[in-house]
């Protein structure tokens, strides 16, 4: 499976475009590295590819086919605030299970504890919620990861353990991942090649 | 010494105490306790009748009672119906959006810019008075102020990263108006019903001493408000007084106990 972005444009109001006939591509199981400068519409051109925004003109196919709005979405956006992104009221056994249960094995690899799973999210850090926003959208309806700085706010050692799980997950369901970064060693360690938005667009 | 939470706390319980009691007590009044006694019509109070006597010597404070529990009932299912209306139009107004959520905002100003008393009597009557008709009339000009809240407050959630991360899951409106939005909004929910509660008795009260609300046999305050007009220049005041009082009484006590519940569930004043 391929995910194409063809010829997407993009702006807030009628303020300067940020995306300007902007193609990109990324294959099932491979990974790919998004860069630019703050403000060039890595975000934005992530929330596009999982469908949260409409591009003014452009559209974003699946092997040639529209995403239908409706039903699991094959594209899955991790945000970079995993505390926004997880509803307060929840506890995080019932955050999980959103998608679906994964299982203990998925669990431990990405080092949840069985206790925090009955823990409210204000009991836990930002790095502790983050792996269960990543956990929570590998579901096996995943077809495609879009990582928004997911793991910036994370020290490295637990860095290291999440993108290892993520991308033997990745390999071994033949996922394709958008890493978005501003972290060019961590691109070049962990990505199959490496898209610069700048020379993109204009 | 106790805390300034504690206060709260047996301010909520006592009038929450006072409330059952007199709801309970009302209950229990049998026809039988208001007894006619023609030998002592009129009894100013003081005595064996500290709210005084009516003009067929019926016992003030029995009669006070027992309206007063009718009215509070009738206000409570006010409250409850118009709060249930406030919760489904206020959910369903920012989920659905476009022209649903045009609508229900214009319905809200709509019913909001007639004069509440007014809309009640037209409503009462429309639906054929009596107890039914001030139920109807009352609830339906009570629940918009209420919605406005809860809808300002899911237009938030729908904003929410997790609400949006829902729908990419496949999730629909009414999957997400029962898991994300619900918890959020049940606070808000709880404190609107009690504070429309009083409003809801006053305008009962009100509506039924202009005469369009319960019909004249009803024990209610309303009605014993009116008669008592009729004896009010030839001095008996005790009839209007301890009722009327008595009717503020119970709408300060539970806007007291709403209040106080916002207080101590508000975080910004929860423990100050």
């Amino acid at each position: 499976m391929r995910l194409n972005a063809e010829n997407i444009s993009f702006r807030y109001g009628e303020e300067r475009y940020i995306l300007k006939d902007v193609n990109f591509s990324v294959g099932s199981g491979e990974v790919v590295g998004l860069t630019a400068p703050s403000g060039f519409g890595k975000t934005t051109l992530g929330k596009i590819l999982a469908g949260y925004q409409r591009p003014e003109s452009g559209r974003v196919t699946i092997d040639g086919a529209e995403i239908k709005s409706k039903g699991y979405h094959p594209v899955q956006l991790i945000f970079q605030h995993p505390e926004k992104a997880v509803n307060p009221k929840w506890k995080m056994r019932k955050v999980l299970a959103e998608t679906e249960m994964p299982s203990r094995e998925l669990l431990e690899a990405m080092g949840i504890q069985n206790g925090w799973l009955d823990r409210w999210p204000s009991e836990l850090s930002g790095g502790e919620l983050q792996r269960f926003c990543v956990t929570r959208a590998l579901s096996e309806k995943t077809k495609f990861l879009i990582a928004d700085e997911m793991t910036t706010m994370l020290d490295a050692i637990t860095q290291a353990q999440i993108w290892n799980t993520v991308l033997g997950y990745a390999r071994l369901h033949k996922i394709g991942v958008v890493v978005i970064s501003h972290d060019q060693p961590l691109l070049e360690r962990i990505c199959d090649r490496i898209v610069n938005l700048t020379a993109c667009s204009g | 010494m106790i805390g300034i939470r504690e206060k709260t706390i047996l301010s909520i319980s006592v009038f929450s105490f006072f409330f059952a009691a007199i709801l309970i007590a009302g209950s229990l009044i049998k026809e039988d306790s208001l007894y006619v006694e023609l030998s002592n019509i009129f009894a100013p109070p003081g005595g064996g009748h500290i709210f005084g006597t009516d003009w067929v010597g019926r016992d003030m404070l029995v009669r006070t009672v027992k309206g007063l529990s009718l009215s509070m009932k009738i206000g409570l299912l006010c409250s409850v119906a118009s709060s249930l209306i406030a919760m489904v139009l206020g959910v369903a107004a920012p989920l659905l959006g476009g022209k649903v959520d045009i609508f229900i905002s214009w319905l809200i100003d709509f019913v909001l810019s007639i004069p509440h008393t007014l809309a009640i009597i037209l409503i009462s009557i429309a639906c054929g008075g009596g107890l039914q008709g001030i139920v109807i009339g009352v609830t339906a000009t009570h629940w918009t102020s209420l919605t406005r809240v809860i809808r300002a407050e899911v237009m938030q959630i729908r904003e929410a990263e997790y609400t949006k991360l829902s729908r990419r899951f496949g999730k629909g409106n009414l999957f997400i108006a029962k898991e994300h939005v619900l918890p959020h909004i049940i606070p808000q929910l709880v404190i609107g019903t009690v504070l429309i509660f009083p409003h809801a008795i006053l305008h009962e009260a009100s509506v039924t001493f202009l005469g369009f609300g319960l019909p004249a046999h009803e024990p209610a305050i309303g009605v014993i408000l009116s008669e008592s007009m009729k004896y009010l220049t030839s001095g008996k005041w005790w009839l209007a007084f301890f009722p009327g009082i008595s009717l503020i009484a119970v709408s300060m006590m539970v806007n007291s106990i709403g209040k106080n519940i916002e207080r101590l569930i508000d975080p910004k004043t929860a423990y100050r």
